[in-house]
């Protein structure tokens, strides 16, 4: 009971951790939705020169297990001159690795949809950027939507690794209440179920927008 | 540029990442062969089951795939046995941990490869006189397991990838290696430069392994 007593008291103190661990993760999901989706765009529809670079770095990156991603680029970037504080480099290892992500859905969102919407686009004499803005584009975004949030879903569970770079996001909000409380179940208990209210609300948005857009067939 | 590379130190400790890379291979194994016990009971408790079953099996799902690896790490480590009786090691608590999460990622996968097997292939076993038990070993199972193939080899190399997160709680295996010499020599881009391409060849290799698999195995519906 004491250690209930302890977790309420602290939920002022973890909010501000879970305001940092939004952030984060909106940071995360902007960027990388911004790059993920040109990248993911060359990658579908470049010339080589372009697929095989885009190719390269995603099939790489996508091979790093994300915690190394982040203490190699908090720890050896100062190498090459180039400094980043705890918050800036956790977003941009995370970002790098999102962006990975995002360039899969968009390549796999294109290509669910079926050649022939192309040709046809191609008969009635429509270019290439009309048939992308009137005819694949329309199409291939309700098919970006819901592989898109549920990965938003695994950039807010991956937020927490910022933790271990010192960033006080709601991870680390947690932890350093434990070390101070000795109260580590009750705690933990409270942290997973702040972070199943808000990815369990997006996951259900995804399926919800998935059973929406399930008309598109083949 | 004024860092010099200098990799004699690293090769001095690379015991330690070889030692710490079968680690990890060993605590994904057993998880994976856990989490695959956890994923196909509760897969069929799942389709086969009454309302009650159905709604246990989805929050125990929901639940972990929402929360943080990370958290659930430390939820079992620190937070488990401060209120239940029991003590174990770093390792075993965290194999523990990535069996709970796997199982919940394994229970999806099976549950769609189940729902996929066709009608009459199960109708087609009732007409020869199976009964419930030997349509599941002879027929369920088998097409189940092929028909989700291609998903099982994607889970199984992301949990492969999040046995790292076991450096947390210092287990010894390839992230925490890395960190340790990280912490002793100071070579921190020449760590990195020799653990990431263990952790990308045996991924792949995982990955190559059952792709060769499934070429033989998998049922592209």
């Amino acid at each position: 009971v004491i250690g209930v007593e302890a977790a309420l008291k602290s939920v002022p103190f973890l909010l501000q951790g879970f305001v940092i661990t939004l952030e984060v993760s909106a940071l995360v999901v902007a960027s990388s939705l911004v790059i993920g989706v040109l990248l993911g765009t060359a990658l579908t529809f470049g010339p080589w020169l372009i697929r095989l670079p885009v190719r390269l770095y995603s099939d790489l990156i996508r091979g790093i297990p994300i915690l190394v991603l982040i203490f190699f680029i908090y720890y050896g970037l100062p190498v090459i001159q180039i400094n980043l504080d705890n918050l800036s480099a956790a977003v941009v290892a995370l970002t790098v690795f999102k962006t990975a992500q995002v360039i899969e859905i968009t390549r796999g969102a294109f290509q669910s949809i079926p050649k022939a919407q192309m040709e046809a686009g191609k008969a009635i004499g429509l270019v290439f950027w009309q048939r992308m803005a009137y005819v694949l584009i329309p199409q291939a975004t309700r098919r970006f939507i819901p592989p898109f949030i549920n990965s938003v879903v695994d950039a807010v569970k991956g937020s927490a690794l910022v933790s271990l770079l010192g960033v006080i996001d709601l991870m680390q909000a947690i932890q350093q209440v434990v070390g101070r409380t000795y109260e580590p179940l009750p705690l933990y208990v409270l942290g997973s179920l702040i972070y199943f209210m808000i990815n369990y609300s997006l996951s259900l948005l995804a399926r919800r927008l998935e059973a929406r857009f399930a008309y598109i067939r083949e | 540029m004024n860092y010099h590379l200098n990799f004699t130190l690293i090769w001095r400790h690379f015991p330690r990442l070889l030692e710490g890379l079968l680690l990890s291979l060993e605590i994904a194994a057993v998880s994976i062969a856990i989490a695959m016990v956890i994923g196909l009971t509760l897969a069929l408790a799942y389709v086969d089951g009454n309302r009650f079953t159905r709604s246990a099996v989805a929050a125990y799902v929901e639940f972990i795939r929402n929360v943080p690896l990370l958290l659930l790490v430390y939820l079992m480590f620190y937070g488990v046995p401060t209120v239940v009786d029991i003590r174990y090691e770093a390792t075993v608590s965290f194999v523990a941990t990535l069996s709970i999460y796997g199982g919940a990622y394994l229970v999806e996968v099976l549950r769609a490869g189940l729902q996929a097997v066709p009608q009459g292939l199960i109708e087609a076993g009732k007409a020869i006189g199976l009964t419930r038990l030997q349509r599941l070993v002879h027929v369920r199972l088998p097409t189940a397991l092929r028909i989700s193939l291609p998903s099982l080899s994607n889970t199984y190399v992301s949990l492969f990838k999040d046995t790292s997160i076991a450096s947390v709680i210092a287990v010894p295996e390839l992230a925490y290696a890395a960190q340790w010499i990280n912490l002793n020599t100071f070579r921190i881009v020449e760590v990195y430069a020799v653990a990431t391409p263990m952790y990308l060849i045996t991924g792949y290799s995982i990955l190559f392994l059952l792709r060769l698999l499934e070429r033989r195995y998998a049922i592209v519906r």
